[in-house]
């Protein structure tokens, strides 16, 4: 079961997204959104394509920068000219639809790579935990392999391994399953599930609502750049009370 | 044919079709083994019109042919020389170039663009001219002087075209990379620089050889441009061996000699292209 019931909302909120606006050209992606997430929370943000998931995801680790409005990510405003992004993406992680990983590079080259060369830790240590990390995400024996050579959720798997390489604080998963096949889905989201068990912050976007359902402590549903409800999980799926809402989960339930 | 639901053969649809597969394109400049066969085989028939035609007591074709050789094959090693030391500076400044291009700077972004497409643009021969009445035929360097021999500024002349190809190359190859690479490599703190280096440029010279080994093929049966400005090469030597023989029937036989000599070392190269083109394509 998810840590929802250890997680003290007194704190101040390791993540705060505060009226965040933002455009691509005219066309405006974020309207004014804004939420918390507690440390150790586990939030999954649902809603139809192009509500602005994805972008929300992208404004917290600053690789799409906003136009107006505050986040602030363990204390740092994201919001600010003078932001350290070494620090910030250090504290947190991204694993995204397409995986993403370096195609010339085998999956424990992947996972090594930014440890040892953007926080220039000692190659052999950093190894050693990357050794553990694929064990973790079931992938013992794959090592050697390159990307090319994986099933599409192993891939993933070695994309979260390899974020989790950096030690986060905070992890977001972007669409992670939406690009596999049906039998690898669940492979991926056990290991996310375990992640949220062991009490990693997450903020997940996804379309697989039983998952959601069984692994959030809040749901967030989007539509065209605003947040329109949210709640905890039963109270969301069974008593949505704003008609898009209630049509979207009609479509997909 | 009746209205409603028609028998499904008799439906005049369009068939779907597809366009060559771009994947399966061959390289630009590919000479197949039957070209090269027929150029023997066009060789061999004008060694024997030739023979044919000679009056009596004349030296044999052949013969001839033998006797220039040497001086021939000497002019064919300034070529290959000419084409090694293009493509090494034409690379050595062309990458660079093609980096500037990705630049996040407007003005270098903007400059590095221009001369790129001044050079690429523009006619070899052209360029060729350009860097023969340009460059000095000497420089003093140090207090000595240094001569710069006519070769030398024609393999400069001939860089230039192959700079702005490789320039073009190289960007191309930086953008064929897809964003994800990017933007995971950010999400990992890798800066800019790094990024480039560690992650984007390895997936790019995988991509970049066929064509730039293509690029080569070009150079190379370019270099016989250079005779136009006076450097001794196979071309330049070939016509100089016909005028001393002064045999008209000797001209076709040794143009084909010239012909099969540039396909005999070119092949290769393509299809050494060809091959690493398919196996990089399936990957």
């Amino acid at each position: 079961m998810s840590p929802a019931g250890h997680v003290l909302r007194t704190q101040a909120p390791l993540i705060h997204i505060a009226d965040v606006h933002k455009s691509f050209g005219k066309t405006e992606v974020l309207k004014g959104v804004s939420l918390d997430v507690a440390k150790g929370e586990v939030i999954c943000v649902i809603g139809p394509s192009g509500s602005g998931k994805s972008t929300l995801l992208r404004c917290i680790n600053a690789l799409v920068p906003i136009d107006r409005g505050s986040i602030v990510v363990d204390g740092q405003e994201v919001n600010d000219p003078r932001l350290d992004k070494l620090k910030l993406r250090r504290k947190v992680g991204m694993v995204f639809q397409q995986y993403n990983l370096f195609p010339h590079k085998t999956a424990l080259q992947n996972v090594m790579m930014a440890p040892v060369h953007v926080l220039k830790q000692d190659a052999k240590e950093v190894e050693a935990r990357a050794r553990r990390l694929i064990a973790k995400v079931r992938l013992e024996g794959k090592e050697e392999f390159y990307p090319g050579e994986l099933s599409g959720g192993q891939q993933q798997r070695v994309a979260i391994a390899r974020s989790l390489a950096m030690n986060p604080e905070i992890m977001l998963f972007d669409e992670v399953t939406a690009a596999l096949d049906p039998e690898t889905v669940k492979e991926v989201l056990v290991t996310i599930r375990e992640l949220a068990e062991e009490g990693m912050t997450c903020a997940i976007v996804t379309h697989e609502m039983g998952f959601a359902r069984e692994v959030a402590d809040h749901i967030y549903f989007t539509d065209r750049g605003v947040i329109v409800e949210h709640g905890a999980p039963k109270e969301f799926f069974t008593g949505a009370k704003d008609p898009r809402t209630r049509q979207f989960l009609s479509q997909i339930l | 044919m009746r209205r409603g639901v028609p028998n499904r053969a008799e439906l005049p649809v369009l068939l779907p079709f597809r366009l060559a597969a771009p994947a399966e394109r061959p390289p630009a400049f590919a000479p197949s083994l039957s070209w090269g066969l027929a150029l023997a085989a066009v060789f061999a028939l004008s060694v024997g019109a030739a023979e044919a035609q000679s009056g009596a007591g004349q030296p044999a074709i052949l013969a001839t042919i033998w006797k220039w050789a040497p001086l021939l094959a000497q002019g064919f090693a300034l070529n290959i020389a000419i084409s090694f030391l293009a493509m090494a500076i034409g690379t050595a400044l062309g990458a660079p170039l093609g980096l500037c291009q990705i630049s996040l700077l407007p003005p270098v972004r903007a400059g590095s663009w221009f001369v790129t497409q001044f050079f690429r643009n523009s006619p070899w021969l052209v360029l060729l001219f350009y860097c023969m009445l340009l460059l000095p035929f000497e420089v003093s360097v140090a207090g000595h002087i240094v001569p710069i021999p006519g070769w030398l500024k024609s393999t400069i002349g001939l860089s230039l075209p192959v700079m702005a190809n490789v320039s073009e190359l190289v960007r191309g190859a930086v953008r064929s990379i897809p964003y994800g690479q990017w933007e995971a490599a950010d999400a990992l703190a890798f800066s800019r620089r790094q990024i480039l280096w560690m992650i984007i440029l390895p997936q790019c010279v995988k991509r970049m050889t066929p064509p730039w080994m293509n690029l080569y093929a070009i150079l190379t049966v370019a270099t016989p441009l250079t005779s136009v400005v006076g450097v001794s090469e196979a071309m330049t030597l070939t016509r100089d061996a016909l005028a001393s023989e002064a045999r008209s029937e000797l001209l076709v036989p040794m143009y084909s000699l010239l012909l099969v000599a540039f396909f005999v070392y070119c092949y290769p190269i393509s299809r050494a292209t060809a091959a690493l083109e398919k196996r990089f394509a399936v990957k």
